[in-house]
């Protein structure tokens, strides 16, 4: 029961990540009033990412200084209906933000676009494959979006986010250099490719000499200076090789303190609150709308009703759906029906990897930024054959390094000890003469891949966990160990005096420790029915039409892709419903 | 054996076994700079803020096994990686702060999902110590520090691969302790571990410099300078 109610908002945003930063950002510029309220600490540059305390491996990259506290929330993890799940007590597996700017401090910055296929996937694979080729259980869905309907909107971030790279098709015409198989774009990058590290090279000349088609990684580390349409100024990237997990000292890495939020503090009609953590969305009597948000304000250790005409869920795409599936927004979803919406179709990454290592050559690993680097397409969603290769997904092979950081970072030949007098002869001989070649893969939706409420573990408020259920499938498997054979093939032409390859293989069990990705997707999808998508395709919730819902919640099935571009993309293709459809005439728009 | 330009030689570093435990084996480092500071205490003289004595006895010697003193680059122990792991343990992460620590707690879980046990890592070092010091007597006729070197290695491996019947709650010991160790190896030495950047030096890391524009691309390339520290040490 709330202790105080404040006065009314037009819109209240839940998180102050990127989609509640452009979210606010374009908002404010309609005159309405809004609140945001981001359930972890204010952050800034500086001085919380100011040189030179944000090179400190230990504080940010091994004990996750910038992310979600499992103390102040989690959820509970089980491999399939059947398991009890248990609490995901210490992160490893993924990585959630908090804190205002969220996982947009501590991301590496890789800014695709998905292929025009992945929008319509299931469309795609039943036109071009027969629907036969689809396994009972893949609950594979449209976006009900285009990729043409996209493309205005992921320039538009582009542009803000200020992204290096090099277009490989613009208005259909192929480019040389970039990327032959990205969906078209209206323009170039807003920046050209940031250098290559000796690695990537190496890579993308053993890529060519096979006949693919190798081209930059494009990168939210920005290339040169700029300034993007808020007026906000990014400055040339350092190639400081401490971006993944750590906020950007240099001005260099896109994210919303950089991009947005220092345009946007200072609209008198924008205002934020950090460590309010909403604990519900508030319906009206009739359940069509919703009222507000009751939150929990560790500032002064009350329950607030805020009430406003306008809600949007911002936050990260697990909390998305919790804090649905807690509000009863939208019929959960039950996997053993098949019924309902709201944690329907979570999704992850399949990701692997082949380690080099070449006595002769040195890479300074320390110099080096997350997403520069090389990258092929050739074995992209569009690029496969489902139907004679025996699954429906895909991957981008890319190379590049992110940094040489010491105790994360050290990739040491197969068969060297753990420890003793081997590893420590091993470091010392093997450090930054490695490099690895890695798949970004897709990951689909299955019916019993999905997350609801745990019936036994609480969070702090005493609210029940949400809880995933998740394991790797024959199909994904399959995928990655396509990938294997055709990376295998490039490293071997590389010529390495050692090598090792890590990709899941047959029967494999998902598992929580060690970091994989932090691209966790679904479970409030997007789609153009309401028995199977929770969110219409202008992101707003079937159910309470004053209920928006942003993130890669949405995304049906997982990219081949990360995520930030569409999610981006899809925060500008959203606010053009609400301003020029819903704004005018609130109601379902669809 | 490289040795590259800017940086002392690996075969500069004085190699002092685990006895020799001490400060002295900083003679040969080129942490001039350093050295002109106050030196530490020596380890034994170290005022801990976790480890009871049994506790620290064991660490120091299953440091110096885990990163020997001997071969080419520095070990644990001239590193101090037990002061950073005693730090550690009476930090956050000791306490698991972070972590989410309600029951009910089922620490016999598959591991693939995670740690799943009641107790801190603190309270882990603090269960576990005793418990395998327990095993090395039964096992190998001694506690572990009173043990050959090879014996210590074997009795380390059996701990290492589960072997040891450790309580589930505990299982995550050696997987902690060897953490820990490179943690403390490798991190800033603001930590008390990675004393003198040593572990730096050695591998050729230039910890906190923080820029690099003009080196990205360069092939074979050796980059020139030492290691600086977040407290603006140098080495």
């Amino acid at each position: 029961m709330a202790t105080r109610t404040d006065p009314k908002k037009d819109v209240v945003i839940i998180g102050l990540g990127w989609t509640g930063a452009i979210m606010g950002m374009e908002l404010a510029g309609e005159g309405l009033e809004i609140l945001a309220l981001e359930r972890g600490e204010d952050r800034n540059t500086v001085p919380d990412f100011q040189y030179p305390n944000t090179f400190d491996e230990l504080k940010y990259g091994v004990r996750y200084g910038l992310m979600q506290k499992p103390v102040n929330s989690t959820l509970t993890v089980r491999h399939n209906t059947q398991e009890t799940a248990l609490p995901y007590r210490q992160l490893g597996s993924f990585l959630p933000g908090d804190g205002v700017g969220g996982a947009g401090v501590h991301w590496n910055g890789q800014t695709w676009r998905p292929q025009a296929v992945e929008y319509r996937l299931r469309s795609y694979v039943e036109e071009t494959f027969g629907a036969d080729i689809i396994p009972e259980d893949m609950q594979l869905q449209d976006w009900g979006v285009t990729a043409e309907e996209m493309e205005p909107f992921l320039t538009k971030f582009e542009s803000v986010a200020g992204i290096a790279g090099k277009a490989g098709n613009i208005n259909g015409q192929i480019q040389e250099g970039g990327n032959p198989f990205e969906a078209p774009r209206s323009a170039d990058y807003p920046m050209p490719p940031l250098k290559n590290t000796w690695d990537s090279e190496l890579f993308a000349d053993a890529a060519r000499k096979m006949g693919y088609h190798p081209f930059p990684r494009p990168s939210a580390n920005a290339s040169m200076q700029y300034v993007n349409d808020y007026g906000m100024q990014l400055g040339p990237c350092n190639y400081c090789g401490f971006c993944e997990r750590f906020g950007c000292n240099n001005y260099s890495k896109s994210s919303p303190q950089v991009c947005i939020l220092d345009a946007l503090k200072r609209k008198p009609n924008f205002s934020y609150k950090t460590k309010c953590e909403v604990l519900k969305i508030e319906k009206a009597a009739d359940g069509k709308t919703a009222t507000g948000v009751t939150y929990f304000d560790d500032n002064t250790g009350e329950e607030v009703f805020q009430p406003a005409d306008l809600v949007l869920v911002c936050a990260y795409s697990l909390h998305n759906v919790h804090l649905l599936l807690l509000s009863e927004i939208g019929q959960p979803y039950n996997p053993d029906t098949g019924e309902g919406v709201v944690g329907r179709n979570y999704s992850y990454q399949m990701t692997g990897g082949t380690g080099l290592w070449f006595k002769d050559k040195v890479f300074n690993p320390f110099v080096g930024t997350g997403a520069g680097g090389m990258t092929i397409d050739d074995f992209s969603m569009s690029q496969i054959d489902f139907g004679k290769e025996g699954f429906i997904g895909g991957s981008y092979i890319t190379c590049g390094h992110t940094g040489g950081r010491p105790i994360q970072q050290m990739s040491l030949p197969p068969g060297t000890p753990g420890w003793g007098a081997g590893w420590k002869a091993a470091v010392g001989e093997w450090y930054g003469h490695n490099l690895s070649i890695g798949s970004h893969g897709s990951n689909m939706a299955y019916r019993d891949t999905c997350l609801d409420l745990d019936p036994t573990y609480k969070d702090r408020h005493g609210r029940p966990l949400m809880r995933m259920t998740f394991n790797w499938k024959d199909n994904d498997i399959k995928m990655t160990q396509f990938m294997k054979a055709r990376i295998e093939e490039i490293a071997k032409s590389m010529n390495p005096d050692a090598m090792a390859s890590g990709y899941k293989g047959d029967g494999a069990q998902y598992d929580v420790r060690p970091y994989q990705s932090t691209h966790n997707v679904g479970g409030a999808i997007m789609g153009i029915d309401p028995k199977t998508s929770a969110i219409n395709r202008h992101l707003q919730t079937w159910d309470c039409h004053n209920v928006w819902v942003m993130g890669a919640s949405a995304f049906p099935q997982n990219l081949q892709y990360n995520p930030t571009g569409a999610v981006g993309g899809l925060a500008y293709w959203a606010l053009e419903a609400l301003r020029k459809d819903y704004l005018p005439n609130p109601r379902p728009l669809m | 054996m490289r040795d590259m330009p800017g940086r002392p030689s690996r075969r500069g570093f004085l190699k002092g076994s685990a006895a020799g435990v001490a400060i002295a084996s900083f003679a040969g480092t080129a942490s001039a700079q350093a050295q002109e500071k106050e030196a530490p205490p020596p380890l034994d003289q170290y005022e801990r803020v976790y480890l009871n004595d049994a506790e620290w006895a064991f660490v120091m010697a299953a440091c110096a096994r885990l990163i020997p003193s001997d071969g080419d680059g520095p070990g644990a122990i001239e590193c101090r990686v037990p002061v950073f792991i005693d730090r550690q343990l009476a930090g956050d992460f000791g306490k698991a702060s972070d972590w989410y620590m309600q029951g009910p707690f089922d620490p016999a879980a598959t591991p693939t999902l995670g740690f799943q046990s009641p107790l801190t890592p603190a309270e882990i070092y603090r269960k576990a110590i005793p418990a395998f010091q327990d095993w090395c007597n039964k096992t190998h006729g001694g506690s572990f520090e009173a043990l050959e070197p090879a014996k210590q290695d074997a009795a380390l491996t059996s701990l290492q691969k589960g072997e040891v019947p450790l309580d589930p709650e505990l299982r995550d010991f050696f997987s902690f302790l060897l953490a820990n160790t490179k943690e403390g190896y490798f991190a800033d030495p603001g930590y008390g571990g990675n004393h003198g950047m040593q572990a730096w030096v050695y591998i050729g890391f230039p910890g906190a410099r923080g820029a690099f524009t003009s080196w990205p691309g360069r092939e074979n390339a050796q980059y020139p300078l030492g290691p600086v520290a977040i407290n603006g040490e140098r080495a």
